[in-house]
């Protein structure tokens, strides 16, 4: 069985997004970028089933400036067998996204797409979803547990009240939540056998996918800002806080 | 503007998240339902008390018990041939089921609205919240999802709907429910709860969580809630935790104890409306939301705050 997963280059989790002055977007310019971190899980499984006997190939995608390339490299080096670039330079929403990955699901026939279940810059949590939607296939979503047997596959979800585990037939859509697995680092010995993994360029012209934008922004605004308040030197002062706020047993 | 509202329902019980949609959905025009499930009646007949409602919707059929997302968005898609927008509330099932709706309809989905600007320009957060985008769209239908704490609810009582049965689009047979480890508690509900008491990576362990924040909690009648720090620790489950990877919340009162306020807990609890802090540690970046800070142990805190409450 083949898998397929597609990651997408974002700013880095850990560098506090600054909001252009002049409202149009995040500053991305001289910004640290990396993987998107569900992105990483997702491969994570998908070379841990690998590993398990249970699938034999292992496909990484990627829409998105040349860049992009970086991010599939450290995807191959962390044991992905090779990669797809669709290259642009345009921001591709996810309903484009997922239109453009149900062609390249149709030419590689995989049982699985492992995707992550949001990408940590537009917060949309929608491509898994449309992907399995245009292809008609199941989908379980924000997965913490993935089992596969036979031509189905147990997914355990982080649903509000806990866990809820669905079957789904194959093939199938999963979206990976942060408790799947831990993702490994890729070693360096891997990390130079990447570069001599296979790595397809193409653009999203070769599949006649429409993806123009649906949405508009027109603006981008710092979030309202709290204010500190006041510090209290004791119990006795915040149980007469608490209690002018009708907080009491 | 026509607008179909998705019930969400566990246990013959309506779900309040599906209020803040309602209240969502008001501000764009008529606001109509779908119930979906196997003996539902009840849920229906709640439905139809919710302030402003017109018709609810109801498909009775188990294929759609446990809101299976391939089963129940065939059946949003039909209904979406005579409505104009699809809401549902931004939680896991509303985030699970929208986005195949959107993908079906060929719409992009507008997802997490914070506001409702116009009938086709909404607000919703991005990079975690860290910044709020204003978008616009140009599809003729509309699919969103509300993130429910920046909606007030609509009341539940005095509405007057009136409940069509709609036919069942069946069981696509692709995807079926095996079960769920739903956690049981006496406890108010995280995401609707008027006060939380959330413990973080200071509590040292599960049976330290348990006995420091539990009795805290249950004194105040106050939901628990936790850091990704704690959880991933193993103090409590994941349903407990609170963030941007965790559940969004907004009670009236978060009371945040050993916890230091990474960008990933704020984003989850920044909008509650007072937010108390016990830490320690004077510059946890926690007492730069907090609208009332007590820097101290919260091993002697705790105990001497439920002594005098």
């Amino acid at each position: 069985m083949k898998i397929i997963v597609p990651v997408k280059r974002v700013i880095d989790y850990n560098v506090k997004p600054r909001v252009k002055a002049d409202g149009t977007g995040v500053d991305l310019a001289n910004v640290k970028m990396s993987m998107n971190p569900f992105d990483e899980i997702a491969i994570e499984e998908a070379i841990r089933l690998k590993e398990k006997g249970v699938a034999t190939e292992v496909v990484v995608v990627s829409i998105g400036p040349a860049k992009a390339q970086d991010t599939l490299r450290t995807a191959l080096a962390m044991g992905a067998d090779r990669a797809i670039l669709i290259e642009t330079d345009e921001a591709v929403e996810p309903l484009g996204v997922a239109k453009l990955l149900t062609k390249v699901a149709e030419e590689e026939q995989p049982g699985l797409v492992i995707l992550g279940k949001q990408a940590i810059d537009d917060d949309s949590n929608q491509t898994g979803q449309m992907l399995a939607a245009l292809l008609g296939w199941a989908q379980g979503t924000f997965a913490s547990k993935v089992e596969v047997e036979g031509d189905s596959v147990n997914v355990t979800r982080e649903v509000d009240g806990g866990l809820e585990t669905v079957r789904l037939t194959l093939p199938a859509i999963v979206t990976a939540d942060l408790r799947l697995n831990e993702p490994r680092y890729a070693s360096l010995p891997n990390i130079m056998k990447a570069k001599a993994k296979p790595l397809a360029k193409k653009t999203p012209a070769d599949f006649g996918v429409d993806i123009a934008p649906r949405l508009e922004t027109i603006k981008v605004a710092e979030p309202p800002q709290r204010q500190a308040g006041v510090k209290v030197g004791s119990v006795d002062e915040l149980v007469e806080k608490l209690k002018a706020l009708g907080v009491s047993a | 503007m026509k607008t179909l509202v998705w019930v969400e329902h566990e246990g013959g019980e309506l779900k309040d998240a599906t209020l803040n949609a309602v209240t969502a959905a008001a501000k764009l025009g008529e606001v109509h339902l779908i119930v979906a499930g196997s003996t539902i009646g009840g849920v229906a007949d709640a439905a139809t008390k919710i302030a402003g409602v017109g018709k609810v919707h109801v498909a009775d059929d188990a294929a759609y018990d446990h809101a299976l997302a391939e089963n129940v968005a065939p059946l949003i898609v039909d209904l979406m041939g005579h409505h104009d927008a699809f809401l549902a509330p931004a939680t896991t099932t509303g985030k699970n089921i929208a986005p195949r709706v959107a993908a079906l309809l060929d719409v992009m989905q507008i997802s997490d609205i914070l506001s409702v600007e116009g009938a086709d320009t909404f607000t919703r957060p991005i990079y975690a919240g860290n910044a709020i985008a204003t978008v616009k769209t140009k599809d003729a239908k509309l699919v969103i999802t509300v993130r429910g704490t920046a909606f007030e609810k609509a009341a539940a009582e005095g509405g007057a709907g009136v409940i069509e049965a709609v036919s069942s689009t069946g069981d696509k047979a692709i995807s079926s429910f095996v079960g769920a480890e739903i956690a049981e508690s006496e406890r108010p509900e995280l995401t609707s709860a008027k006060i939380i008491v959330s413990g973080g990576r200071a509590l040292k362990d599960a049976e330290t969580f348990e006995q420091v924040i539990f009795p805290l909690a249950d004194k105040l009648g106050a939901a628990i809630g936790a850091s990704r720090a704690a959880v991933d620790a193993g103090y409590v489950p994941n349903d407990f935790q609170v963030g941007q990877t965790g559940k969004i919340v907004a009670p009236e009162v978060y009371i945040a104890v050993g916890i230091s306020g990474a960008i990933q807990h704020l984003a989850g609890m920044k909008d509650s409306k007072t937010i108390i802090a016990i830490n320690k540690d004077e510059d946890a970046p926690i007492f730069q939301v907090a609208d009332i800070g007590l820097v101290g142990d919260l091993y002697t805190v705790v105990p001497e705050l439920l002594e005098k409450l």
